[in-house]
């Protein structure tokens, strides 16, 4: 990691704050930043926070929002809640999958896309829902997906 | 707010918004500006409205207008029309059917006309931004009279009084819970509010951060005087980033009034509160995981006792309540407890906010006195099923809770009378279901679901979970025997007593209650080879009925394997080895002639 990018990093976790309870909350910030967990960033984290570097591990693994891969450029959440699964999820994301020649979890390899699966989005009046880098797209068709997907580069 | 003749509250909840509730916004000031009413009309940007269905939705204040359904490109005729002649706009107005006269005032519309709001008190009504409108609106007030007039024992009893229970799912009871945490003897206590909202379907937390986080802060402010708490935390999901922002502001905004600090009113009384993002995972809804992960480790439940309130984080005392919960205590105060505890049922007091979500006409957040019927609910306000399809079944409390059939529909909502017909109140999503929707995919979907979301720790949630689902992939991919069925009850039955925590312990619900109500659907995948709803990939065909098809290509152009053939005008048929069953024909057929079988 260059210099820069890591004292960025520094600037983050100070800002997170520097107790055990914080920990989490950084590493949150840095996922944001960077899109993924480098080892170094975690590296970082433990040594500042004072924490073992199993524990950042195993947070990382354990909470979903986490990747220890880089992501695309484009984070897709499709969400697999219970009133879009009623509202055809499903085929939503198998349309996706097609799409994007990628499996969940994956990332394409122009790096332009990521597509995770995530529990209920909250809006689920609009159903079936996915979320791209935060914005909302709602009542998807299978046929609507490409247009959508056009708006990213 | 301005003393302005015309208030227009428009809904920028997450749902209006991805509608476009900000360009709609943005042309509107453009309007009002281009004919001089700035002076006149003022825009409120308001928290969920609850009507999502229908938005970008506005009510148009003194006289309660409601307008639904915006677009950037009506807005010039709407502002001409309305607020600069003062004729409303029937176009934009609310119609409960094609054909039917518009419904003018938002009061009069079936889906709002039943609701009472407490919890909902401010939404829509007030700038979830301005902490001024909250305090205009006895924001606040609840809590300078406790600190006046109340001792912390006089607050727990009235709200013992008011019958109020935890909106978080399991429904214990409020006050005695503080009470608990007032007799646990230590320097320093905490408080929490759940805001992970975990329960897929369920929206109601988001909205109240949303729209009032106010009334949340303020609660928590209740709480932590009765039970003696110094410090707090609100533990919100992460994928809810405009509720993060909204409760961050509201926690800014009482810092400055003094509202949040020390010396509170003036009062013995200090009070600070952070924010926890929880990074997405579903078992940290779970209050001692929920703990773990504020004290910033893995988020794992662990046995109780000790209960959170003898020993929560860092083993102190330390008392949880979800949202909807606090939002209801500034209200019990000033109000009374007699008065909150004559709504609802002799066993459940007060309102339940519901997301009524899936196949129903009118989808969105309502809140009802508890007692109502789950038939006026999904019928009167949710406006019934859409497309002329006929109810099959609603789910209430999500994955640890239970399918209810049609003949169940006249039962009155309450913990007990949920719990009895198998299902729980949760945290109070309906998910409507139709026809369409195959029972036992839908077990399948919670098992997979809750597999997926299990921790690890216990072996009866973890292997149990899982060889239950492969039973269902079983079932649903027409390998099921009847054998199957004795085994899934077993095993459902194991998980539910040998489990840590009730992640576990409830998750056989749905399979329980879809065994108990729809057993003819198992069966029918089981014996026939055939899922009913045309659902289960495996166990479906796609074809095109002759006599209903136009020819009018739509099919063809859209599937992704070119396996749909047929001339113009004339009937198209599908390759069967070629299909994948992806369902994109069946979608754009306006004809109806796409069949699975
Ligand atoms: C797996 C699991 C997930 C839960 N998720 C939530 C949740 O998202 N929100 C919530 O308020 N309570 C949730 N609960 C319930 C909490 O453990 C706890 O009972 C509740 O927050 C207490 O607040 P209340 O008394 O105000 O309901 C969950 C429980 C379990 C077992
Ligand atoms: S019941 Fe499941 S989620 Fe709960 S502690 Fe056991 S393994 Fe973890
Ligand atoms: S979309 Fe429907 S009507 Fe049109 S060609 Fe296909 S099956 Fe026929
Ligand atoms: S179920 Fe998809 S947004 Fe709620």
């Amino acid at each position: 990691m260059d210099p820069e990018t890591l004292e960025r990093l520094d600037c983050l976790i100070d800002e997170a704050g520097l107790e055990e309870t914080d920990l989490i909350g950084a590493m949150q910030d840095i996922q944001r930043e960077l899109n993924y967990l480098p080892e170094e960033a975690m590296r970082l984290v433990a040594q500042k926070i004072g924490v073992p570097l199993s524990q950042v591990y195993s947070i990382a693994t354990f909470y979903k929002t986490f990747s220890l891969e880089p992501r695309g450029r484009h984070l897709i959440n499709v969400c697999m809640g219970t009133a879009c699964h009623v509202r055809g999820g499903v085929q939503i994301l198998e349309k996706l999958k097609r799409i994007l020649g990628i499996d969940t979890g994956g990332t394409t390899n122009d790096q332009r896309f990521s597509l995770e699966a995530v529990r209920c989005l909250g809006c689920c009046g609009l159903a079936p829902v996915i979320m791209i880098d935060g914005k909302f797209h709602g009542k998807l068709t299978q046929k609507g997906l490409d247009r959508i997907l056009e708006q990213y580069e | 707010m301005k003393t302005c003749r015309t208030h227009l509250l428009l809904c920028a909840g997450t749902g209006c918004v991805s509608n476009g509730a900000f360009e709609v916004m943005r042309s509107l000031e453009e309007e009002i500006k281009r004919h001089n009413l700035t002076e006149e009309v003022s825009i409120v940007a308001t928290g969920c409205n609850g009507f999502c269905e229908r938005g970008p939705t506005m009510v148009v204040q003194p006289d309660g207008i409601f307008y639904q359904r915006l677009t950037v490109d009506k807005v010039p005729h709407l502002v001409e029309e309305h607020f600069l002649k003062g004729r409303p706009v029937k176009e934009l107005m609310y119609t409960e059917a094609k054909g039917r006269p518009p419904v003018p005032r938002m009061n009069d519309i079936e889906f709002f006309r039943h609701q009472v709001l407490i919890a909902l008190r401010n939404r829509g009504r007030i700038d979830p931004e301005k902490i001024d409108e909250y305090i205009a609106n006895d924001g606040y007030a609840g809590l300078a009279r406790i600190l006046k007039e109340m001792s912390p024992e006089e607050v727990i009893s009235q709200i013992k009084k008011s019958g109020l229970r935890g909106r978080g799912g399991a429904g214990f009871p409020t006050g005695m819970k503080w009470e608990f945490a007032r007799r646990s003897a230590a320097d320093l206590k905490y408080i929490v509010c759940n805001a992970d909202e975990g329960d897929p379907g369920a929206f109601m937390d988001r909205s109240i951060l949303e729209a009032d986080p106010h009334s949340v802060l303020e609660g928590m402010l209740i709480g932590a005087y009765a039970i003696g708490a110094s410090r707090g935390f609100i533990y919100i999901r992460e994928e809810y980033p405009l509720a993060v922002e909204r409760i961050k502001r509201a926690i800014r905004a009482a810092e400055e009034y003094g509202l949040l600090g020390e010396r509170i009113f003036g009062a013995a009384f200090d009070f600070s509160l952070r924010v926890v993002r929880g990074a997405g995972a579903f078992v940290c809804g779970e209050e001692t995981a929920l703990m773990a992960s504020i004290e910033g480790k893995m988020g794992r439940p662990r046995p109780r006792p000790p209960f959170p309130a003898e020993s929560g984080l860092w083993g102190c005392p330390t008392n949880i309540n979800n949202v909807e919960t606090w939002s209801n205590v500034p209200v019990i105060i000033l109000r009374g407890a007699d008065w909150y505890s004559s709504i609802g049922t002799p066993s459940s007091k007060g309102t339940k906010v519901f997301s009524v979500v899936g196949k129903v006409e009118n989808t969105g957040l309502v809140e009802v006195p508890m007692g109502i019927t789950l038939r006026k609910i999904i019928f009167d306000i949710g406006g019934g099923i859409p497309g002329g399809k006929r109810f099959k079944a609603v789910q209430t409390g999500g994955p640890s809770g239970g399918c209810i059939p049609e003949n169940k529909l006249d039962l009155e909502v309450d913990y007990e009378q949920l719990a009895e017909a198998g299902a729980i109140m949760g945290s109070g999503g309906l998910i409507v279901m139709d026809e369409d929707t195959c029972m036992v995919d839908l077990a399948r979907y919670f098992l997979a679901f809750l597999e997926d979301e299990s921790c690890g720790k216990c072996v009866p949630c973890r292997e149990g979970l899982q060889r239950m689902h492969e039973i269902l992939d079983d079932i649903t991919e027409g390998r099921g025997t009847m054998d199957h069925l004795v085994l899934l009850e077993r095993l459902a039955n194991t998980v539910k007593k040998a489990s840590l925590c009730a992640l576990g312990s409830t998750a056989p619900n749905p399979v329980l209650t879809t065994l108990r109500y729809f057993r003819d659907e198992y069966e029918s995948h089981i014996n026939e080879g055939r899922c009913p709803a045309g659902v289960c990939k495996a166990l479906i065909r796609f074809s095109i009925d002759p006599e209903a098809c136009t020819g009018c290509t739509a099919c063809r152009k859209v599937c992704p394997t070119d396996c749909i053939a047929g001339e113009r005008k004339q009937p198209h048929k599908i390759d069967p080895d070629r299909c994948i069953k992806c369902g994109a024909c069946h979608e754009v057929c306006k004809f109806n002639a796409v069949r699975k079988t």
